[in-house]
Parts: structure tokens; sequence; C-alpha cells
């Protein structure tokens, strides 16, 4: 089972993994990093619960296993912004988004991936990024509007 | 405040050292709580994580509290302590803000912590039933206007003036005719030396005095929950911890006959394979039982736990089918069954009616699918367990592993961390007495991870149900015969065995309790056994209830050729306040806990909520095109009046969304408005969910479903655009929030589907039914088999 190493970055520091290759990178972000605010919600990429971005693109860390992260460069909650000052997530505390709190790693992290690509997003455009995470909560209302206030904050 | 409000542990003087306190064994958690994020300072990263020097076997003397709710640090820093569980309701913020409003506290120098189990001292913690306000308003009150008393007394004291010539405002404590002020840090000292104040010595606020409390706060951990440094049951760990999956019994009640664990033992990472017993039926809250893999990762973990080869008995359970049950169900109801409520002569009201409605509706087991599936820490070592758990009971989940482990409580620690939503299931501490076992077996800290299959498969589900209704109305369209018959398995056949049905109480969590104003009603429960474990699950029964009657009442509009809405507020008929005790409820019955002089039903408040709807909605405007349609329903849970105006639009494959829906809410005294907004959105989009996607089956004995793949539940997509929350301003008794949504939505958009589409859904979920609706001759009324 014993494979060459695993050079990435996590949040802009070098990290070496040496475990089993199919793991998935969000066991790794958890287990190994404690970087916990990546959350375990199905493990088949159905919840959303779990997104970081890879080379800057929106992953499901529950289905990305660390032998295809060689070189990688991961960004999770924990880093999307050095003071936790993204537009997005001054936008989801003016707003109030959260309620238990538990998919809003995931939620933000794909909605940065969304304003970075589409920096003024209609209806239509967060509703088809937006469309695979689950809050059970029932927060997207307010998701739909912090991701429209911090869209208007960037301009 | 009546002396019956006067809780026993309010005004007490608290030694800092609780009672019975362990010795400190335990001072290198890596991770604690970590959520006491400031409470003002969305600006702030700052997350405090909790040193162990705050864990129950680590009493600390320092900082003084003069209350159990209430600490005082000689550095200004005032700490309250949270008894209660938070999983998205927002109590976290709301206790907070009505103690430091009363105590006129400056909110810059208040944190909260939460409050280990220990219910002799805070007060009930179950978090459950929709209670923290309802139960505590007037202790929080009571707590903050206390301290805020004794720091006065305490600066009147050093000045040697009289009490009652100084005043506490933002922090400190003033002499108007001196014009002196005193921070409350400095005033700590003298404060710990004097007596607590004279109960008449301490005044509740008037409205008008008030800061926060029935205003606006900004919620406490914001911050955290925005960064992913919020710390959720799921992110506990303990230096030396193992991760524990668990094979568990795929029916309710079977046993494991053999276990081939070779393959498990093989996968790297895997420790070892441990046996948990059954727990005999019904089980209560004890473990289901089954074969647990112990790794040092969660992957091993799941992995190992996958590769086990298990030989199952099934058991009696083994037969449970969900098509087959459902037919006995609606069978079951069929006839009469044991009344909740008999008032007048209904079969002679029937007899004489001018036309005949009966209608029958049926809805399926839910799960909660809250998005952290349950998790727990233990750490069992010298005959102390102690657990870090997202439990919405620590008391429950106390006791219950004292029982299990054979231990004495005293040696129990709970420690709650933050939910990743509850719903009903984390009141349910089976997982938590899985990892203290696990621990005590393997002699090193166990985190207990269940997947989202295992979650979804051994929950504790909300009963499946069928309703049949039938009422007579006369000429004119009045409803003057209401026969109600129900079957649903008990939730009491989780903890007892042989149950044959539920008992009348159950009805009166929104069916036998309802506010309409009809001369002869008979409400009735039939026979239904349960074949896997029945919970709680926000709003309970009053889910299938309020979809049911709120559906049935939107039948007798069109039978009646009304419009709904003006149907629907000539059965509520006169304002009255009843006391239903005394109004044909049969015992056992149940007011959510409350008294019927506290809270009698009162038509009245369901009269203003459904006139706040129908004025704010625009209900009498434009008529909208076929596809879209407005529904509306009302229903009291909870002690709370809630109205909903949902509009839908059916797209042609029958996808159901929800752009617009008008709330009016009148739950008596709102501590907290944007949070009781926030709880009616959410419980609008819960209901989505149970109404049009999603289900639980059972096929010999075992869940069908096992993700969200399977188990469907509302997305952004289908998610409001509008919710128009209205709040009736009241200073009257509170009764809940995170619950009474839920009901009233699903009648409203089951009514607005019909008014959408002429297609009347009386079977749940609505899922595909609708497809092709266009092309579907519209069969009215009575339409739609069940």
């Amino acid at each position: 089972m014993s494979t060459a190493p695993i050079s990435l970055t996590v949040n802009g520091a070098r990290r070496t993994f040496d475990g089993d290759p199919t793991m998935p990178l969000l066991w790794y972000l958890r287990d190994d990093l404690a970087l916990t605010g990546t959350k375990y919600g199905c493990g088949i990429s159905q919840c959303g619960a779990c997104t970081v971005h890879v080379n800057g693109a929106p992953v499901r860390a529950c289905q990305r296993r660390m032998q295809s992260l060689a070189e990688a460069s991961v960004t999770t909650i924990e880093g999307l912004h050095p003071t936790g000052a993204h537009p997005l997530q001054v936008a989801w505390r003016e707003i109030d988004v959260p309620q238990c709190g538990f998919c809003q790693s995931g939620q933000i992290m794909q909605a940065a991936t969304l304003l970075t690509k589409t920096p003024k997003p209609t209806d239509a455009d967060i509703d088809t990024a937006m469309n695979g995470h689950i809050c059970r909560c029932g927060t997207y209302p307010r998701i739909r509007a912090a991701i429209k206030a911090a869209a208007e904050a960037t301009r | 405040m009546s002396a019956k409000q006067r809780l026993p542990w309010i005004t007490a003087h608290t030694d800092a050292r609780p009672s019975g306190a362990l010795e400190t064994h335990r001072r290198d958690f890596v991770k604690l709580l970590g959520m006491g994020g400031l409470l003002v300072a969305a600006s702030s990263l700052g997350v405090r994580r909790l040193e162990a020097a705050d864990s129950l076997f680590a009493p600390n003397a320092e900082p003084w509290e003069p209350h159990a709710y209430v600490r005082l640090g000689d550095d200004g820093i005032i700490t309250i302590m949270c008894h209660r569980s938070e999983m998205g309701q927002g109590i976290r913020t709301t206790m907070p803000m009505i103690i430091a409003d009363e105590m006129e506290a400056d909110w810059g120098t208040c944190r909260v912590e939460q409050a280990l189990g220990d219910d002799k001292k805070y007060g009930n913690q179950n978090t459950d039933g929709s209670t923290s306000i309802r139960d505590f308003l007037p202790a929080y009150r009571e707590a903050g206007a206390t301290v805020r008393a004794l720091l006065e007394d305490a600066a009147a004291k050093e000045w040697g003036v009289a009490s009652s010539d100084v005043q506490a405002r933002n922090g400190m404590v003033v002499h108007t005719a001196s014009g002196r002020t005193k921070a409350f840090a400095a005033l700590a000292a003298t404060a710990r030396t004097i007596p607590m104040p004279a109960k008449e010595r301490v005044r509740i606020k008037v409205p008008s005095e008030r800061r926060w409390e029935g205003k606006q706060m900004t919620s406490v951990d914001l911050v955290p929950m925005t960064t992913g440094t919020a710390m959720f049951g799921a992110d506990m760990t303990l230096p030396g911890m193992k991760v524990a999956v668990i094979s568990r019994p795929p029916v309710w009640g079977g046993k494991v006959v053999s276990v081939d664990d070779s393959f498990a033992l093989k996968v790297p990472g895997v420790e070892k394979v441990v046996r948990i017993p059954e727990t005999p039926l019904p089980g209560a809250f004890f473990p289901l039982g089954g074969v647990a893999v112990i790794a040092k990762n969660t992957w091993a973990a799941i992995r190992g736990r996958d590769a086990l080869r298990i030989v199952w008995d099934g058991g009696p359970n083994a037969t449970y089918d969900s098509t087959a049950y459902k037919a006995s169900l609606l069978s079951s109801v069929r006839a009469p069954g044991k009344a909740g409520r008999a008032v007048g002569d209904v079969p002679n009201a029937l007899a004489v009616a001018a036309q005949r409605v009966t209608a029958e509706y049926y809805m399926p087991h839910l799960s909660h699918a809250q998005m952290e599936p349950v998790t727990a820490l233990a750490n069992v070592a010298n005959g102390k367990v102690e657990v870090w758990a997202p439990t919405q009971s620590p008391q429950d989940a106390r006791n219950t592993v004292a029982q299990y482990l054979k231990v004495d409580a005293a040696n129990v620690a709970v420690h709650v961390t933050l939910l990743g939503g509850g719903f009903g299931r984390k009141s349910k501490p089976d997982f938590i007495c899985e990892a203290a076992f696990l621990s005590r077996e393997i002699g090193a800290p166990v985190r207990v991870q269940w997947t989202r299959e295992d979650d979804l498969r051994n929950s504790y589900l909300h009963s499946v149900a069928a309703h049949r209704l039938e009422a007579g109305l006369d000429a004119s369209g009045k409803v003057t015969a209401w026969l109600h018959r129900s079957a649903y398995p008990a939730i009491g056949a989780t903890f007892a065995p042989n149950v044959p049905g539920a008992e009348p109480d159950e009805l009166t969590n929104g069916a036998s309790d309802i506010p309409f104003d009809i001369p002869n009603m008979r409400v009735e429960i039939c026979p239904a056994v349960a074949h896997t474990r029945i919970g709680w699950y926000r709003s309970v029964n009053a889910i299938h209830h309020g979809f049911a009657i709120g559906s049935f009442v939107d039948e007798l509009a069109y039978a009646a050729k009304q419009d709904p809405a003006d149907f629907l507020l000539a059965l509520l008929g006169p304002d009255r306040v009843v006391d239903l005790s005394k109004a044909g409820l049969v015992a056992p019955a149940s007011n959510y806990g409350a008294t019927w002089a506290d809270h009698p039903l009162d038509s009245g408040r369901a009269r203003r909520v459904v006139e706040l709807a129908v004025e704010q909605s625009g209900w009498h405007g434009a008529k909208l095109p076929r596809g879209k349609g407005r529904g509306i329903a009302i229903h009291r849970s909870f002690l709370t009046y809630v109205a909903m105006v949902v509009e839908v639009e059916v797209l042609p494959d029958g996808t159901v969304l929800v752009p617009k829906t008008t709330v009016a809410v009148d739950a008596g005294f709102i501590a907290n408005p944007d949070r009781a907004r926030a709880q009616m959105e959410g419980a609008l989009i819960m209901a989505m969910s149970n109404l049009l996607t999603s289900e639980v089956t059972f096929a010999n004995g075992k869940v069908v479903q096992s993700n969200f793949r399977d188990y469907g539940v509302t997305r952004m997509r289908a998610a409001p655009h509008v919710v128009d929350v209205h709040l009736v301003t009241s200073e009257g008794l509170p009764g809940g929030i995170g619950e009474p949504g839920v009901p009233p939505a699903g009648g409203a958009i089951a009514n607005a589907i019909f008014a959408a589409t002429g297609v009347r859904v009386r079977q749940l979920p609505v899922a595909k039914q609708l497809a092709g609706w266009q092309t579907k001759s519209s069969d009215g009324v009575r339409g739609g088999e069940v």
C-alpha cells in the first residue's frame, strides 16, 4: 500500500501526505490537519458541506482522493481570507445567514467560486451554482441575499 | 410575576464550586468547545477556546458566579452560561441578550459560554418542544434583574448612599445626585461580600426600558460559523482518540448471528472490532447494538466497517413493509378509535347534514436528516465518563449513559457542542451511549461517527400516519360535524413494549386542540403498531395533523363553493377563549406542558393571524394563471398561532416551486424577532421537504433509502425567493418558535398546489405525482384517491 509521499499546498502551507492514497481529501483535512471547517455531510457529493477549492475550482472533498492531489493547491474555509473578511463572509454576517451553521463553510466556498467567475450573478446563476448544497435549516433565501450583497459590495 | 414562575434556582446563592465536583483529571485537550466568540465582535476573529478549567471535573472558583447563569470577572468580563443547546434557533444569542439587557450590562463586555449538563443547577436543559423562551423567559429576566440589583447595592454600599438613589446603566452604576459612576467590573469585589438582593428589590424592566430584548441583536456565533472555526460534535478530538464506525442491525430488534471481521481488520488504520450488545426491544434511548470498527481515523473506520461481513437475524420486525403498512393504517382509520375529543353528537349531525365530505390522507415516515450526522466523543477513565456531544438534552445524555454503563450519574459529565442541526434527532442519546461504551471497552477516548447512511437507516423516525376526515356541512356551507380518525405508531412504542397505538395525548399536538368552531366534533386515535424506532421530529405529529387538517378545510371550502380564506375565517367562528380541558378533551391530554389557564385556546388570535396573512399576501388580489396558485392554512402548535399563504408555481414536469410565502405569527412576546423570522423561513423550507420530496420506506424490515440521493430534500432551486414574515407585537406569555411554522406550511402548500393545478394530492410525498398535470383531468375536490 505504501506509495511515494504526496506533496501539496493547503491554505498556503506546504504539506506532505504519506497515508492511504485512496483517502478522500475530506478526512485528510479533518483528521490529519484539524481543519474542521470542512464538513462531512453525506460522503457522496450530494450535500456540498465539504466543498473546498482545489487550484481555484470548487471540489467536493469527500470525492477527491489524496492520490490525485500531487502539487495541488487546496484552500479551505479557514484559508479563504486571512482575517475572515471575504465579502461573502461579511455579507453572511450582515444578513445573519447561518442557523446551525454546519453547511455554511461549503456554501461560502461554493459561492466564492461563483463570484470569481460571475461577479454579478442572477438568481438563475445562483440556483445553478448552489443547487448542490443542502441546508436543512433552510437558510437558502438568506444565502441568495448574501451572495447578491457580496456581489454588490465588490463592484 | 407569579410565584409559580419564580423558579427555585433563580436567586439561589451559587458557590462557583459545583457540588459533588470531581477532581481535575484532564488538562490536555487540544480542542474543546471553542464556541465562545465575542458577543458583539462580528469584526473579531477571536474564537475563545475553552480550557480544561471549564470542565466539570476542573471546578474553577474564579471568577465569581452570583447566579447560575451569570459570572462576573474582576476583569469586567461578564460570562452568561447558555444552558440550552444551540442547533440553529439562536438561543446562544437570545438568552444572553435578555439577561444582559436586564442587567444593564455593556454588551461589549459579555461572553457566552455553553453550560455543562447539570439540570439541577441550570434548570431543564432538554432543548425540545420549542420551550427555551416559553419556559425560561421569566427566569432569564429575573436573573439579569437580580444581578443588576446586586451591583446597585454594591455601589450604594461603597458610596454610603441608598440603593434607591443609584441606577445601573450600560455597564456601570450611576449616582445621579453626585454624578459618581462606577463600572460593573470595579463593583464585583464588593458585590461578592454583600447579601443577594431581596426579592422585592428585583425589578423586571418595563418594555420602554429594554435595549435589545424584543428588538435586534447580531447573532453571537457568526464569526466562527463563517470562518470554519465553530466547533460541532464532529469536530471534537482528544489526544489518543480513536474513531469508531458501527454496523447496526438493519431491522429494529435485529441481532448479530455471526461476524467475519477478518477483512475489516486488514484495512490499514483499523485497530479493533468490538461487539456492542443489542438492546432488547423497544430500547428507548439505548443503542441498537451491533459491531464497531475502531480505527485511527475516520476513513479507516468507514472502510473497515464496510468490510465487515455480518449475518443478521432480522427478528420480529423483519417483515415490515411500507406498502402493506400503509394499507393497514388506512384500514385502521376506517373503524372507530379511542376518542381524544368528543363534543356534541357527531353521528346525528352527519346524518342530517346537507352535504358530507370525506377524505383520507397519508404521510410516510420522515427522517430529520440534520446536516451533521450524529456523533459523540467519550472518554471513560478512572470510573469517570466525560462526553462531548451535539446533544439536545445533556440531562438525558447524562442519565442514560449512567444507566447504560451502570455508573452513578455524578460520575458522568456532558459537554454540549454546537449541533449541526437537531430537529429532535439529537434529543436521543443512543449515539452517546455507544461512544461511552466503546471508550470503556478499549480504554481510550473514542468518537463515534455515524455515516449519512447510518443516520437515515437507524434513526428514530417521524411516524408514518394515515388520517380520515369526514365533515357535515349545512345548506349555507357551515361545518356542523367533524369526525377525524388518525392512525400512527406511537412515540411511546420506543419506550414500552406491546404498545398497540398512540394515546389520545398525541392528538393534542394539533388535532384535537384545533381552534375551529364546530358544534359536533369527534377526534379519535386508531391502533397502529410500531415496527421501527419512532421519535420526535420538528413539530412532531403536528406535521401530519397540519397537512391533513389544513388540506381538508380547503376541500370543505371548495365543497361549500366559498373562498378558502373566507371559509377558514368563518370556521374559526366568533372570538372565543376556551379551556379545552372543559370543552371535550379526553384524558390523557396536554397543552404542550402549559396550563389551560396560561395558554387557553384563543380563536381570536387564530383569526388575527389569518387576517394578517390574507391582507399582507394580497390573497384577494389578481387571480393567478393556471400553474400558479395560492394556498392558505392556520395551525396552533407549541402555544403559537401561525397562518401562512403560500404561492406555488408547478412546472409541467410536476416540479413545485414556492416563489413567495406570507407568514403571520402570534407567539406572544418574541424576544429575538430576527431569529423568529429565520425559524419561520426554515420551517417553511423544511415543510417543503416533508411534503414534496422526503420519504423513508421499509422493505423486509429495512429502510430502503440510503442518502440524499434517494432521500430528497429542498434545495436552492426550489427555495422561496420571498418569505414575508409578520410577527404580531405582543407582551403576552411566549409560545414556541422553532416548530410552529412547520404544520400550517403543509396544508398551505398542498392547497396552493390544488389551486394551481386542480390536483388534490392526499398521498405524500408529492414527488412525481404532478408530472404531466396539465393533461390530467382535474378531478376537483373529491378526486385524488389515497
